[in-house]
């Protein structure tokens, strides 16, 4: 209260910390996600084993003291594999995502701001790329631009922006007649002010949502194109990568599904406790305490 | 025996928030023919007291704590799944608030009104379609469709609002119900339909002797149809007896308190118009918007005039006040005078300065001269931002405060609307409607205007509400020195407020003038009908302003 009075009042952004400081899981989730990120940073300081190294002699063994989460069956260490696995998953996950939510919220929310003329055109253009086959997409960008890692983010955020702005739009649309932005242009407040005060913090709801079931998606979507020979090959690897091949072994050597797998779903779990939280803590409407 | 007889109900919600009891201890009865109206402000448990009888609460968190409610020597409250949906079917039928809503846009209304008989859950009451779609459109005769064997196949779309609430009617009569639960009936609409809906009511209750229960926070309303009154508030009953008594030998204070509320009788305000010298300027003002539901249709049609060719001044320092039915264009007038609708013709002109064809950059300056209070304060504010955010927005970006000094600013506004300081760093959803409307207001004053439009600010709001929020928009009149044009459907609110009237229909200012003159002698027929539309809250006069229509 005292801040009130000082005269700097309060915002979204710092209710909505305030908010989610409170709440257990979420914090969890942070704390885990946190962690993840800086393991995948300090990975080739704190990885135990080079990500090429091979031991032939000892090929898939089961979990050790040497070892800790076994070996696959070129020999190489688990541990290392899945740690150096996280930092193209993560990046992978965080970027694609991060490029999808930025195009995709500015553009559903300038066409469904502005509507008319200007929104046909920008949703067909959603829906000509939304009709492109995406494995020819990719398969394009790859043999004009070569493998690279850089393109896969880009290949797989191009792909998922147009999700986010049909889902911004339709809540643009629904908010644009709302008389609080009716109000804000009686004040002649500009255009670009009103989107980004009072439209785009109305539609934070769904697109957190959003955004905590694209993540997954897309790290499971690197698997796929990785698998086609279309990301990243081997000595590299990624979570999804990892699965896949696990998938193949799991008869024989388990911990090669297991690990990679508990490493997936724990970020799944971080991902979707945070996102709730703040999905809560961005609406006022949930009580305070 | 009453058909009806409700003792000791009590209704509680069980909140994270604590027990809120939404209704405690309220007991009644209905004899059949007999009307009950239920009066109270929103939150008083009117509502949930009719619902509670016929299960249509979520539960949780509503939770029947007590009581009994007796229909024909059987207890609602505890029956089972079955028994309920049996008196459902055959005995109480409900009219909800709003026809635009509680019709399925997807069927006819002849097939949502047969619903009940062809799908009846008792066997051997099944019909077949064609007896029940004789006596359906029987039904729609006697409320007063016209041509009801063609509209038989119509969508509910294809009604107006007034038509739809007679299909409302005829579908909650069908089963031939011994008691009608009607809530709000009226509200959603215009004084004129407002009126022949309620005379047909009354009317089918006599040919038909059914009890109804008739929920309202409309004292004139009730004057004229009820023959027994309960005042509630907070979930209880305040004062309960027949409605003269009520009307005329008030006991409790908050009965008299609402019946005080009530804007009503001529006005006693002085005129406040200083000078002859117009703020605003309207001359020939036309906006059309593109017909879109029949694109193909003749160059006549092509266009719903929204505002068609008017013209008007407001002085500087006066109340205009905007008088018109839904869809009569009141609302585009005044958005197209402060430029927030497009204009197709004519021009506005503020203190001299003609605001048509400028662009928005241009705008701008003019902007702060001029705001607009919304109808809907829950819809008029963002939910996102606190209260301070709201006030500071226009202060900061008209530049009238600095980052520095804007916390006293803001303060000296929620004083002037007489809200609390503790209260800035609270979010819309923390006030009730009356404060959000203050906070409106404030939004609206914040930047220093000459002239505010306002539309309809006072018409979500309940009637002690609504008195405080006129008070306040007459003090802030007086004491900024505003100039004000304030549009309503409600004609004794703007009565009581404005200087001058105009009477807007379909786009046209068909009648104008002073208050006082205007309600002696209205020249239009359309004017004359709406005056006599508006219900009074004297049951006397009501009953005799009800047989003359």
């Amino acid at each position: 209260m005292a801040d009130a009075i000082e005269g700097h009042g309060s915002s979204l952004w710092k209710d909505a910390w305030i908010k989610l400081s409170k709440n257990r899981l979420a914090l969890f989730g942070l704390a885990v996600l946190i962690m993840l990120i800086l393991t995948s940073l300090l990975t080739p300081l704190i990885a135990p084993y080079g990500y090429e190294t091979q031991n032939l002699d000892m090929g898939a063994t089961a979990p050790s003291l040497l070892h800790w989460l076994g070996t696959d069956i070129f020999g190489r260490d688990m541990l290392t594999r899945i740690m150096y696995g996280g930092r193209v998953s993560l990046m992978v996950g965080f970027i694609a995502t991060a490029v999808a939510l930025v195009i995709g919220i500015l553009w559903g929310a300038i066409a469904g701001f502005f509507g008319g003329r200007l929104d046909a055109v920008m949703m067909r253009i959603v829906d000509v790329l939304y009709a492109l086959p995406f494995m020819i997409f990719i398969i394009l960008l790859m043999v004009v631009f070569g493998r690279n890692i850089l393109l896969l983010f880009l290949a797989i955020g191009a792909v998922e922006w147009l999700t986010m702005a049909r889902i911004v739009r339709s809540q643009v649309m629904a908010l644009r007649n709302q008389e609080f932005v009716e109000a804000a242009n009686s004040l002649g407040l500009s255009q670009w002010t009103i989107i980004r005060r009072h439209i785009i913090p109305n539609t934070l709801g769904p697109v957190i949502v959003y955004t905590t079931l694209t993540i997954p998606s897309v790290m499971l979507l690197e698997a796929f194109l990785s698998f086609l020979g279309l990301g990243i090959q081997p000595p590299e690897s990624s979570w999804g990568l990892l699965i896949n091949y696990g998938v193949e072994t799991m008869e024989e050597f388990p911990w090669l599904l297991i690990f990679p797998g508990i490493a997936l779903s724990l970020t799944l779990f971080a991902l979707n406790f945070l996102g709730d939280g703040l999905r809560d803590a961005l609406d006022p409407r949930t009580s305070k305490d | 025996m009453a058909i009806l007889e409700v003792s000791g109900l009590k209704v509680y919600f069980h909140t994270r928030n604590g027990v809120i009891k939404a209704v405690d201890d309220v007991s009644f009865s209905v004899d059949s023919g007999e009307t009950l109206a239920i009066v109270g402000e929103s939150g008083s448990g009117k509502s949930v007291t009719c619902y509670s009888l016929l299960d249509l609460l979520p539960k949780p968190p509503a939770k029947i704590e007590g009581g009994t409610a007796l229909f024909a020597g059987k207890d609602l409250l505890t029956c089972s799944s079955d028994e309920m949906r049996h008196h459902r079917c055959n005995d109480i039928a409900v009219i909800f608030q709003d026809p635009m809503t509680s019709l399925n846009p997807f069927l006819t209304i002849g097939e949502q009104l047969i619903e009940p008989l062809i799908y009846h859950p008792d066997k051997n009451q099944i019909q077949t379609r064609g007896e029940a779609k004789k006596k359906a459109v029987a039904l729609l005769d006697e409320v007063g469709i016209i041509d009801s064997q063609a509209r038989f196949d119509c969508y509910p779309h294809e009604f107006s609002g007034g038509m739809r609430q007679r299909v409302m009617i005829a579908m909650a009569l069908i089963t031939e119900p011994k008691l009608l639960i009607c809530d709000e009936p009226t509200t959603a609409l215009d004084v004129t339909i407002q009126a022949q809906i309620l005379k047909l009511i009354k009317k089918l209750q006599e040919t038909r002797n059914v009890a109804v229960i008739f929920i309202s926070h409309d004292l004139g309303v009730v004057a004229g149809i009820a023959d027994k009154v309960l005042v509630m508030c907070d979930g209880t009953i305040r004062e309960t007896g027949g409605t003269d008594d009520i009307f005329y030998r008030t006991q409790n204070d908050y009965t008299r308190k609402l019946l005080a509320a009530i804007p009503e009788g001529p006005k006693t305000l002085p005129n406040r118009a200083k000078s002859d010298e117009p703020l605003i300027e309207v001359t020939h003002l036309k906006t059309y918007f593109r017909n879109q539901l029949n694109s193909n249709n003749s160059e006549e049609n092509r266009f719903v005039k929204a505002v068609d060719n008017v013209s008007l001044e407001i002085a500087r320092g006066e109340i205009l006040g905007l008088v018109g039915e839904s869809g009569s264009g009141k609302s585009t007038l005044g958005r197209s005078i402060l430029q927030l609708a497009p204009t197709t013709g004519g021009s506005v002109k503020f203190s001299g300065q003609t605001l048509t064809g400028l662009n928005a950059k241009q705008l701008v300056p003019w902007r702060r001269k001029m705001q607009m209070i919304f109808q809907d304060p829950y819809a008029s504010l963002n939910p996102r931002m606190t209260v301070f955010e709201t006030l500071s927005e226009p202060l900061l970006y008209h530049g009238i405060a600095t980052k520095k000094n804007i916390a006293r600013h803001v303060r000296q506004l929620m004083d002037d609307v007489g809200l609390s300081q503790a209260q800035l760093r609270k979010y819309p959803h923390e006030f009730s409607g009356g404060q959000r409307q203050r906070i409106a207001i404030g939004r609206a004053i914040a930047t220093k205007p000459e002239l505010i439009i306002a539309d309809e600010p006072v018409s979500a709001l309940d009637v002690t509400i609504q008195a405080q929020i006129l008070d306040l928009i007459l003090e802030l009149v007086e004491r900024h020195n505003l100039t004000m044009m304030f549009i309503s459907h409600d004609l004794s609110v703007v009565r009581y407020i404005s200087d001058r009237v105009m009477i807007m229909n379909r786009g046209v200012i068909i009648e104008h003038g002073d208050t006082e003159t205007l309600w002696a002698s209205p020249k239009q027929r359309y004017t004359k009908e709406l005056l006599a539309a508006i219900p009074l809250a004297d049951p006397a006069a009501e009953r005799k302003r009800i047989a003359s229509i």
